[in-house]
């Protein structure tokens, strides 16, 4: 437009330019007028701290986002990428809301709620980008629903549902489809990938690993590890946080059930399954009961159904792992051994000191976990008792981790090229099987595991828990050292959702300093404090995910702290209900039989050659 | 993307972040651009390297890296060819000219062939356009080029390099 044009009919003496910004400024001052709402300083009183969402009065605290304040008012605003108990990224724009006088839409999720705004969470305006948004992430999705790991359970495909998304306008593939299945614990496939960003912050944030992150730019980003390698060179350490919150299929467990299956229908193999202490407590979650039941008793019922021959549980290995443990951490303190000594049955935890801090590993209790105890027991004493060839007894696991498919494989984990627990299977994954063989966890009767591996105690039950083994352990500990049990065996100091929790007791006039942590961030802590000089620590449980192995993995997707909560204080309520003699490891009576006929004392040659191991620095790309 | 496993730049790799004792997250461009002036291109080695030397997790380097342009993971040949693929240069047959020099080098864009001789860009324009198709080699015009003098072209280059 020329200038001349331009000033038709105006003085010739006021240029473009400040005409234009005249006009600017004549809507700057027009806002106001259209817009009543933003004189805040008129606002009524009663809009201090609160706003009107959907017509409702929706009062916030500081800090407070319009997404967060109207969840918790019980409105609901429909989200992609947010986080719980994560600071917002807004990178999806799916939780987008009107504000008045506001010319564009904003995302609710990191717009701050301020007094007297007027927002609307479902307008024409707002319901037709949300289309949009699904729509065009739909259209460089792969069409494989039908096929997908995730076709129950699909944020995506949830979405596009609500919005009544039926139809492709396009379909564009990604430029990039690799499917990295290197990794015996998680599968990555990028062509599923929403580009969120959710598994890079709980790799980032909840376990200070970081070993994935974006690549590249524009269309062509991926989600990936340093250099686009396989996941199984990367400094993944296999926790499978990752795959609790990935929407899609994009990142998810790798499976064993076809293994498993396939084992349960070959006549020549005995199968036999163990299942950890935390999965009782969660299966049914993803069984339609209600949270916070233990469905321990039919859970075993549904294994045998399923064609199990021998069902044993975790939670006598763990038992057997406290025996172990409290001796090895007995003979560290009264031997001058090395201290603080870790706790080392969270497979990640391990991974993570072979990784990134492998000076520690000879802080490692040498202890193996209770999955490998057990598995090592079934294929020597349980094997040769019933007369069957190692390699004949196919030994399953049901795991509330990833990481414990990783285990699992590590070649220490078996002797003569046969493995001593054979395919593991996620909390997830037993959900699976259940659902195919139409088993209910409602209308089973509970039956208990075999013998000889069947008895626990609830000291092995708190194993799934975040402090329990340090619980456990003190029990057991404080036996052997004093010779009679503990007056208080409820050690509720290192219990409970915190990241860090320190306690320190004394036994027989020696002081002890202990430190429980999940979530490998928080072990990353209390390390550097180790490693510039902190010495009063002798005994440091660590647990990799939040919670523990409530918190696992492995178990049902995308957990609220409240969930991962419930779980948990389920199992100290097992405990609780227990008389004194269930509640330690060392009077668990299979566990005492075990050593008489078999492995003699804690700690022996056998022990030594069975239920201990050996750890390896691992000098991956980091 | 690919990126070299060669590890015989540690030196320049080492010096460039000795200049730099206390550097931290913020200097990584600064990081990343300076080790490339020094070492032609950014090596696994120099991305893991600058990672231990900021404290930074090798992963968001390589994301920051693939990010922008700049950022090359291969050493370029001794040949460097540009090919302009600009709208004129397009209309006048750049693919086939492209296509063709893939097909004789055995590598793609951005890459470098076995030998360290050659390596290849695209370009988006580079004002030649009354020359299309246009490619740059070592900074060198040639204009007008087709499918069928690549090979004799790339000869004449590969002799040259091969003389000195």
């Amino acid at each position: 437009m020329s200038k001349k044009k331009h000033a038709d009919g105006k003085p010739a003496a006021e240029p473009a330019e400040d005409k234009k910004m005249a006009e600017e400024k004549k809507t700057e001052e027009k806002k106001p007028e259209s817009n009543p709402t933003v004189k805040v300083a008129e606002a009524p009183k009663a809009f201090e701290n609160s706003m009107l969402v959907d017509g409702h009065v929706v009062t916030f605290e500081p800090g407070d986002t319009i997404l967060t304040a109207s969840l918790r008012t019980g409105i609901h605003i429909p989200t992609l990428c947010y986080l719980e108990g994560f600071s917002a990224t807004g990178s999806c724009r799916f939780c987008v809301v009107e504000v008045e006088g506001r010319p564009a839409l904003v995302p609710s999720c990191t717009y701050p709620a301020e007094p007297g705004l007027k927002v609307q969470t479902h307008s024409a305006r707002v319901v037709e980008a949300r289309r949009t948004i699904i729509g065009l992430l739909l259209a460089d999705h792969p069409g494989d629903c039908l096929a997908c790991v995730r076709s129950d359970s699909c944020r995506l495909q949830e979405l596009a549902a609500e919005l009544d998304v039926r139809q492709r306008r396009s379909y564009t593939a990604r430029p990039h489809h690799e499917l990295d299945t290197a990794s015996p614990s998680i599968v990555r496939e990028t062509s599923k990938c929403v580009l969120c960003g959710k598994c890079i912050r709980v790799c980032e944030d909840v376990q200070g690993v970081s070993a994935i992150g974006f690549i590249g730019r524009g269309a062509e980003t991926i989600v990936g590890t340093v250099f686009n390698q396989g996941m199984n060179v990367s400094s993944c350490i296999n926790c499978g946080q990752c795959t609790l919150v990935c929407p899609t299929g994009a990142l998810h467990e790798q499976r064993d059930l076809t293994r498993v299956v396939a084992a349960l229908r070959d006549p020549t193999k005995t199968v036999v399954v163990q299942h950890a202490p935390s999965v009782s407590v969660s299966i049914g979650e993803l069984a339609g009961l209600p949270p916070g039941i233990d469905a321990d008793g039919p859970m075993v019922t549904a294994l045998r159904r399923l064609g199990f021959k021998y069902v044993f549980d975790t939670s006598f290995s763990a038992d057997l792992t406290i025996m172990e443990e409290a001796s090895e951490f007995v003979h560290r303190v009264s031997h001058g051994g090395i201290l603080p000594m870790f706790t080392s049955c969270s497979p990640a935890w391990i991974k993570f000191v072979e990784t990134f801090y492998p000076e520690f590993m000879h802080n490692l209790s040498t202890c193996k976990s209770p999955q490998a105890m057990m598995g090592a027991v079934i294929k020597t004493y349980w094997a040769k008792r019933m007369d069957i060839k190692p390699e004949d007894v196919f030994s399953v696991s049901i795991m509330p981790c990833t990481a414990k498919k990783f285990e699992a494989a590590r070649p220490e984990m078996g002797r003569d090229g046969v493995r001593d627990v054979d395919a593991v299977l996620t909390t997830r994954e037993l959900a699976r099987l259940l659902k195919q063989h139409n088993l209910n966890l409602r209308d089973l009767e509970p039956t208990v595991p075999d013998s000889p591996f069947g008895e626990r105690s609830t000291a092995g039950k708190i194993f799934g828990a975040s402090g329990g083994v340090m619980e456990a352990a003190l029990r057991t500990a404080y036996s052997m050292i004093t010779g009679e049990e503990a007056k208080n065996l409820d050690f509720v100091e290192v219990r409970g959702l915190s990241g860090i929790k320190e306690y320190r007791i004394n036994v027989a006039g020696i002081d002890v300093g202990v430190a429980v942590a999940n979530s490998l961030s928080n072990a990353r802590k209390i390390l550097e404090q180790i490693k510039n000089g902190r010495s009063d620590l002798h005994f440091v449980e660590i647990m990799s995910c939040p919670g523990g192995c409530v918190g696992g993995g492995g178990q049902p997707l995308a957990p609220s702290r409240s969930d991962i909560k419930i779980r948990l204080d389920k199992l100290y309520d097992i405990d609780k209900s227990e008389s004194a003699n269930h509640r330690l490891s060392h009077l668990n009576q299979e566990v005492k039989k075990l050593y008489d006929e078999f492995l003699g004392t804690p700690l022996g040659p056998m022990s030594h050659e069975l239920l201990h191991t050996h750890y390896h620095a691992r000098p991956v790309a980091r | 993307m690919d990126v070299s496993t060669d590890t015989a730049n540690s030196a320049e790799i080492q010096s460039v972040l000795a200049r730099y004792p206390d550097a931290t997250e913020d200097q990584l461009i600064t990081l990343l651009q300076e080790v490339q002036d020094a070492c032609g291109y950014l090596s696994r080695d120099a991305i893991l390297s600058i990672g231990r030397h900021i404290d930074m997790p090798a992963s968001r380097i390589y994301g920051v890296a693939t990010f922008y342009n700049q950022f090359r993971f291969y050493p370029l040949g001794r040949v460097h060819i540009q090919i302009c693929r600009g709208t004129a240069c397009h209309v006048k047959g750049s693919k086939a000219v492209l296509d063709t020099l893939q097909g004789e080098l055995g590598v793609g864009a951005n890459q470098t062939t076995r030998d360290g001789v050659f390596s290849f860009e695209e370009l988006a324009c580079i004002g030649a356009c009354g020359l299309a198709p246009a490619i740059m080699v070592n900074g060198e015009l040639r204009a007008k080029v087709t499918p069928e003098s690549i090979p004799g072209l790339l000869k004449e280059y590969r002799e040259k390099v091969e003389a000195v």
